[in-house]
Order: structure tokens, then sequence, then C-alpha cells
């Protein structure tokens, strides 16, 4: 009964009255969180800034995050006033009876429509203009950076169940752990021995599916020195848990004399390998399982 | 109209079947017969594979032979049918006479609910059971997996086990839940909902469920026959390496989407043919437009399922190469095959639970529906757009990289159907009466639970960010909380609902709010910190994660007993109510318009004594000029006068 008095007027004033009370409330709590998403936890998000790709990542994901909060808030608060308001009151009796309402359809179609078209908008922006977002391209990616002269060509190796990763500028050696210059735009070409695997190298904010006899591009330029962890992300079979190791972004002239000494420690090994290739075929006909170029 | 207005619209009346008690019982066929059949069939294929295959070497590393393990398989489903008595009406049709089947009846015995029976209201009983039976056995292999992921290295379980619980959990969930309102509910519901004494095609109806049943049996087999390490994503060329557990996979996917394709065109049939008069499209219930909408949507993708399992199991038997390099084939094959219907299957198994949700909300609301047309546009849009988002499964895939920006666009445009639910769902509470019964409590929390997977489902559509969390923890929860914290609890929202309907027990109201705020509380304790736990780099399907997220993953295991002891909770309070307190409902305890509420308890063995006339839609509560739904009793004069 209480509600019926309280409730008396015109459907639109009573929208009117709880409508701007939900609204405030929403509008308060949003503003404040998303502050905190902005300024507080926004730069302490992974995978940090470690490279361009990864502060790529880490920039859209707040960007996404301060978009969340007020639709979720919008739920929350609007659930959290209609079960309080709304309720039954132990008279049994019906609610207000309508079955729909045409500006509220309306308003609500456009702003999630232009909402959506905005994300996918933003989402695009993001993918394209920092040369595929660290996210594998293909063989022949068509988002590539501006200065492709002084790029370093990582290649990742991927087999059940370890990473390898060769160097086609240091005499096509190829080395168990990965060591990388700062500052420095590396081009990966990822590709996989047998079954599909993923190269994530998780602060590199690089992921790049590993399939068999296809070469998967993908690019970043590191700006931070420090230790990564690379995580096989596609299950691989029985050690996939297992298939993951560590590298470290270095200083250049660091970076260019580890890479000497390894070509030149490596070089009798170097010499048994497979010719350096975007891809390598298993050669069923020789025993132990060799691999010729593709 | 195709609709028998006569009084005995039984399937299957009951032919000549001549002598003994025991001879017509074997006819029948039953599953003691099935099982004894199915049993033999598997030896005969299993012998008849070694004999054609069994010089040939196997498939690579398996060290077993596909070919007879795929003839033992599929020997034994056809005996296990034959055995069911399956066979028995097209067979007695074709020497000219009528199949010995049972009539419908009042009550039935319990054995009756094993047989092959073409009773709508059996065979949605038989699947309630059977979907709650397959939902456990998937909850317990989840908690295998917690166990495991409670020490950052191995320690319960070897990697080779923890794949194959892994692997058997997400495909018994994935492949089986497909069908956990369609089957239940929908075959029950739907005749009742539409005025129709029994579905379209009651054969078809039994055969969709028989069907689950060995596609259970035969996925469970995998975990003693060394399990399959490919997900349930089945990627090739892993798939292609794995042993005979690998072949169970594939078969009982392929039996189970067999079953889709049964149960589909049965309700897309019904719902279009058996509407009784006045049953306008505007006057159908929301669940009906969500069944019919699934329906539509499983008929277009499961038959691209079937092509790719077939094209594996040739990889795998055969020796051709078509998921794999070498010899011209390629796993690109594969994904987009799978995801083709992978990614609408997950609307298969979100829309029923949206529908659900959209049935029940305002019963409790005493509102009508808000947007009636926006809520069945949005399903519908859903259903349409998930045809063509399926490459956001393959953004790190190197699969065209230049038609990202488009599958991303596609992808975050399902928000805005997606979006239409929640101003459905929003519009209905508003200015309601809300009544906090147990089912009303799972609806809400079905939006509460959805909108933690649709937010972050924008995550994952948005290329960059999916860079950072495709293939992690992040991915898991997000999936786990649109299907587990939608669906779920849509459908365990609607067992309270239904138990009157479908038992004529009403369940307690204090043990189901225990039910309720436990299972509540630790869904959303176990699945909130994987979000970031995969946020801060853990990949799914590991069994070793860094130790730095050891507190965390803990937190989660802890967090997923406790859900595991609110679902036992459930299982033995319902089956206490049921078989022991069995307490009584009242005709229509939650005061709903619904057709389906109106015929009584317990619902007669016709549905409906003559096909009622529609008058009004299901919905208009709080309307004061508002008559009944419907004429139960009509005289032919009462036919068209409700324009």
């Amino acid at each position: 009964m209480a509600l019926k008095t309280e409730d008396s007027g015109s459907p639109a004033a009573i929208a009117r009255k709880h409508g701007s009370r939900i609204v405030a409330i929403w509008f308060i709590l949003s503003l404040i969180t998303d502050l905190v998403v902005w300024f507080v936890w926004g730069p302490h998000m992974p995978p940090g800034t470690m490279t361009t790709s990864a502060a790529g990542q880490q920039f859209d994901f707040k960007v996404l995050t301060v978009m969340s909060v007020p639709v979720l808030y919008m739920v929350w608060v609007y659930g959290a006033y209609v079960i309080v308001k709304f309720r039954d009151r132990g008279d049994h009796e019906d609610g207000y009876y309508m079955k729909g309402n045409r500006k509220t359809q309306a308003l609500w179609y456009a702003v999630t429509a232009v909402l959506v078209l905005t994300l996918a908008g933003f989402g695009t922006y993001e993918l394209v203009i920092p040369a595929g977002a660290g996210v594998g391209e293909g063989p022949s990616p068509i988002w590539k950076p501006a200065d492709t002269t002084h790029m370093l060509q990582v290649q990742v190796i991927a087999q059940q169940w370890r990473f390898t990763y060769r160097w086609p500028q240091f005499g096509g050696m190829e080395t168990t752990s990965l060591v990388l210059p700062v500052n420095t735009e590396i081009q990966f070409n990822v590709t996989s021995l047998d079954v599909i695997h993923d190269f994530w190298a998780y602060q590199l904010g690089v992921k790049a599916d590993a399939n068999p006899e296809v070469n998967n591009v993908a690019y970043t330029k590191t700006q931070q020195t420090g230790r990564f962890v690379v995580r096989c992300d596609e299950l691989c079979g029985i050690w996939h848990g297992a298939m993951y190791n560590y590298g470290k972004v270095v200083s250049q002239s660091a970076f260019y004399q580890w890479a000497t000494s390894m070509e030149t420690q490596n070089a009798p090994l170097t010499k048994l390998l497979p010719k350096y290739s975007s891809v390598y075929v298993p050669n069923d006909n020789v025993a132990g399982g060799q691999y010729f170029n593709g | 109209m195709a609709i028998d207005m006569s009084q005995s619209t039984g399937v299957g009346q009951s032919g000549g079947a001549g002598g003994s008690t025991a001879v017509r019982w074997f006819a029948r066929g039953n599953i003691v017969s099935a099982t004894i059949l199915g049993a033999g069939g598997w030896f005969f294929g299993h012998w008849w594979g070694n004999v054609i295959a069994g010089h040939y070497a196997s498939v690579q590393n398996s060290g077993t032979n596909d070919v007879s393990w795929l003839l033992g398989a599929i020997f034994a489903t056809v005996a296990w049918f034959i055995g069911l008595g399956a066979l028995n009406h097209p067979i007695a049709k074709l020497w000219g006479g009528e199949a010995p089947m049972p009539e419908k009846k009042d009550k039935y015995s319990l054995w009756e609910y094993f047989s092959y029976s073409t009773d709508h209201k059996v065979v949605g009983i038989q699947y309630l059971f059977a979907m709650l039976l397959y939902f456990f056995v998937g909850g317990l292999l989840a908690l295998g997996i917690r166990t495991e992921l409670l020490s950052p290295t191995y320690h319960i379980w070897g990697p080779d086990t923890y794949i194959e619980i892994v692997g058997e959990h997400g495909t018994m969930m994935m492949m089986m839940m497909t069908s956990v309102i369609m089957g239940p509910f929908g075959n029950f519901l739907i005749p009742l909902m539409i005025g129709s004494k029994r579905m379209a095609f009651p054969r078809l109806e039994a055969v969709s469920f028989w069907f689950t049943v060995p596609a259970f049996f035969f996925l469970l087999s995998a975990l003693w026959q060394g399990g399959f390490q490919s997900g349930w994503t089945g990627y090739a060329p892993l798939s292609i390496q794995g042993g005979v557990g690998q072949d169970a996979y594939l078969f009982s996917f392929s039996l189970m989407a067999m079953s889709m394709l049964a149960a589909s065109t049965n309700m897309v049939a019904t719902i279009i043919n058996f509407r009784a008069p006045g049953m306008r499209w505007s006057r159908l219930s929301i669940l009906t437009w969500g069944m019919i909408t699934t329906a539509f949507t499983m008929i277009l993708s499961v038959p691209v399922l079937i092509d790719g399992l077939y094209v594996m199991g040739m990889d795998r038997a055969a020796q051709t190469s078509m998921l794999y390099g070498q010899h011209g084939g390629s796993p690109f094959l594969w994904e987009n095959l799978f995801w083709f219907f992978g990614h609408p299957e997950v609307y298969l198994l979100a829309l029923p639970g949206f529908a659900m949700t959209t049935e029940i909300l305002p019963v409790f609301a005493r509102k009508p529906i808000f947007a009636f047309k926006t809520s069945v546009a949005g399903m519908i849009g859903v259903a349409t757009l998930s045809f063509f988002v399926w490459q956001h499964h393959l953004f790190a895939s190197g699969m065209n990289p230049d038609m990202r920006p488009l599958f991303m666009l596609s992808t975050e445009l399902i928000s805005i159907p997606t979006g239409f639910l929640y101003l459905v769902g929003m519009g209905t509470v508003w200015r309601g009466r809300l009544r906090f019964n147990v089912p009303m409590l799972f609806m809400l929390a079905v939006f509460f639970n959805f909108l933690w997977g649709g937010i972050t489902g924008v995550y994952n559509s948005d290329v960059p960010v999916d860079a950072l969390v495709h293939g992690s923890f992040f991915v898991m929860a997000h999936f786990h909380f649109t299907i587990m914290g939608q669906l779920m609890f849509a459908v365990f929202g609607a067992i309270y609902y239904y138990t009157p309907l479908l038992f004529g027990i009403k369940l307690s109201e204090k043990l189901g709010k225990i039910h309720f705020w436990t299972m509540f509380v630790f869904f959303n304790s176990t699945f909130l910190p994987l979000f970031i736990v995969g946020w801060l780099g853990q990949p799914r399907r590991v069994f070793e994660y860094a130790a730095r997220l050891q507190t965390l993953n803990q937190w989660v295991s802890i967090s997923a007993y406790g859900l595991g002891l609110s679902l036992a909770f459930f299982v033995v309070t319902f089956i206490w109510q049921l078989v022991v307190t069995r307490p009584k409902s009242e005709p229509n305890p939650w005061d709903s318009r619904g057709l389906e509420w109106q015929v009584g308890i317990p619902v007669p063995k016709d549905n409906f004594e003559r096909i009622p006339v529609i008058l009004s839609s299901p919905y208009e509560y709080g309307n004061p000029n508002a008559g009944p739904m419907a004429d139960l009793t009509p005289s032919i004069s009462s036919v068209g006068s409700d324009v």
C-alpha cells in the first residue's frame, strides 16, 4: 500500500522520479570508479610496457575497462534499485501494466549501436596503426612497421614441447634462449615442426600461433630492458603445460656481444641444420625425422 | 492445419502384436536387449575392422587400429538402436503392418522411463535426468582439474591424465549441454505451450534422446583408452596424432550431433505446424521462440560439425590427409569447420538460457514481457550473427589477417542483440511487484552473471586485447560466465519452477534458497578470480603455472569445491523431495498465465482434452481486462472469436 501512495502521478512523472535517482547514483559511482581505473589502476595493468605492442594492449585494456564500468554500474544500480523498490509488498498484486516504451527502446538501440561501432572503430585503429598489435599476421603481413630497414629477424620454431629460435642475420644459428636488444623493431617469424602451438611472449605483448608449414609473422618494438616469459598458448599435447621458457631484453651492445659469441660457438652445429627457411617440412622418408626446407 | 482434433492422438496405436507377453516385450525393444545387442555389435565391428585393416600401419604413435575401433562403435550404435526397438516401426511398415508401440498413459512405471518412449513428457523427463547426470559427471571432472591446480607443479595427476580430464570435461559440457534446455524443457513444455497433444515427430524425439546415451558412454570410454589430448576443440594435427581416445571423441561428438539434428528438426516442425488455433506468432511464449531460433541455428550449424568430424575420422582411420600438411591438407580446414559450428554452438547454449529467463521473469515480476518483439529480434539477431563471427577464435592463427577488422566488427555487433535481452529484462522488472521465490533468484542471477560474461566478451573481440587474453584463463572465465553462469543458472531456476508440472511436487523454498545462495556465491568466487589469473598470464589447459599465481589458484580451487558441495546439496535435496517427502504442489503454484500451467497436475496423458483456442498472450500480468490465455474446452463457435 505504501508504494501506491508514493507512486501516484503519471507514468512519466514516476519514471522521472525513480529514473533521476538511478541516474544520479550511477553517474557518481561510474565517475569515481573510472577515475580510479584510469589514473590509479591503469598504469599497473598487465602486460606492462616492455614493448610497444605490450603498451598498446595495456592502453586498450584500460580504455575498454573505462567503458565497461558504466555499463556494469548501469545494470547493478538499476537492479539493486528495482529489487529494493519494486518488490511484492505481501499483497500479491500485479505490477504496472506496460508492454514497452518507444522512447526507452529507441534510446537503448541508439546508444548500444553507437557504443559498439565506436569500439569496433577503436579496435581497428589500434590493430592497424601499431602494425598488427603484436598478433600473428600470417605469412604475408599487411600491416607493417614504418621502418623495416633495421629490423631484427627472429624465427620462433615450436615443436612438442619446446621453443627454439633461429637468427638469419647471425648466420642462421639456432639457440634455445631468446635474448633481444632494447629499442629495436623485431620481426618474429613463428612456425611449427609438428602440431599447432602458440608463441605467447607475455611481457612483450606478442602472440602468434605456430602452425606447421606456415610462417606467422608478428611485429613489436622493444622499449625497456627486463625479463619475460614465453609460454605455449595453444593446446599441443601432454606436456603443453610445461612448454615455456624465459627470455630477456638487454642493451643493444650486450645483445650484439651475446649474438656474435653464440654465432661463433654454434657455428659447427649450424652447419648441420637445414638451410634457414620460413618453414620446415618433415621428411618421412628419412629415419630419425629429418626436416627439409619447405 | 496439421492438427489432429480427435481424442486419441496418442502416438503409436497399439498394433496387432501377436504372441506371448514376453515376445511382445522383446519385440518392443528395451534397454536390456539394447545393451546386449550393442555389446555384440561392438565385438562384431571390432573383429571386422581388424580383418579388413589389421594389417596396415595404424595412425602414427597410436599403436592401435582406428578402423576396428570406429567400426566397432558404429555397429554397437546400430545394434543398440535395434535393441531399443527403434527399427521396429520402419521394418513393420515395410511388411505392411504396424509396429507394436506403447500407448500414452497417465502414469508410467519407472521401467518405462528406460524405454524407447515416444511420449513427449516421458522423453522430457528422460532428458532431464540424463542431462543432469552428464552435467554432474562433467562437474566432477572440473573438480579434478581444480585439484591439480592447487599446486603450480604437477602433484595429483600426471600430465597425461590431467590433459585427459581437461578434454573430457570440456567435451562433456560443450557437447552434451547443447540439449540441456531443449531436451528436457523443450520436449516436455513446447507441446503444452503451443496447445498440441504431441510433438510432430515422436520417433525423432525418441531417437534424439537415445543418441545421447551412447554418446555419453563412448565419450567416457576415452578415459580408459588413453583419453584424447586435443581438448574439446580437437585441433589437427594433434587430433590426428592421438590414440583411440580421439576416435571416442569424434564418434561421440558425431552421435550428439545426430541427436541435435533430430531434436531440432522435430522442434521446428512442431512449432510451425502444431500450434493451436489462435496461437499467433505474437502470442507464442518466449521459450517457444527461443526453441525455434535455437533449432534453426542447430540445423544450419551442426552438419558442418559432422562434416569436420567425418574428415577427422577419415584422416585417422583411412589414412587420408585432409587436416594436416604433407600431402596437401591443412590444419586450417579443421579450425574453420570446427569454429563455423563452434561459434553458433555457444549460442545454442546461451539462447535457450535467455529464453528460459525471459519466460520465467514476467511471472515473478507480475508484468508483461517488456518489448516482446525486441526480445524475439534479439534472439534471432544473435542466432543470425553467430554465423559470421567464427574467425574471432583464430585472431592469432595467422589466417586472413585482413579479415580481422570485419570479424571484430561482426563480433561486437552481437552486443546489440544481446543488449536487447538486457533491455527486455530490465524493462520487465520496472515497476513490477517482484516475488523473490527460488526460480526468480536464479533468473536475477542470470543477469548478474551474464553481465560479466558479456562485458568480457567485448574484450575478447577486440583484437589487440585478444592478443593478451586469447587462450588464457581470461577467456575460460568468460565462457564459464556465459554458459555456467547463464545457462546452468537458468536450468536450475527452471527445475525449481517446473517441478510442479513435471513431478507434481513443489521443492522447498528454504532448501532452494540455501542451494541458490551457496551456488551463486561460490560460482562467482570461483570464476571472477580466473579473469585475473588469465590476465596475469596463465594459459588454459596447463598443469604448471607461475608460482606467483598460486594463491589465486588455490582460492579458486577451494571455491570450486564449495560450488561442488552446493550442487551436491541440490542433488541430495532434489532426490530426497522427489522420492521421499514429495511435497505436494497446487496446480498452478506461481499464478502463471502460461498455457502449460492450465492443464492441471499431473499433466493429462493427451495434454488437452480438446485442442484449445488461444485468446491472448501468456504475459498479460497486471492487465485488468485480460481474460484467460486460452479456452480449454472450446465449442466450434469459439474458434476465431478472439478477433
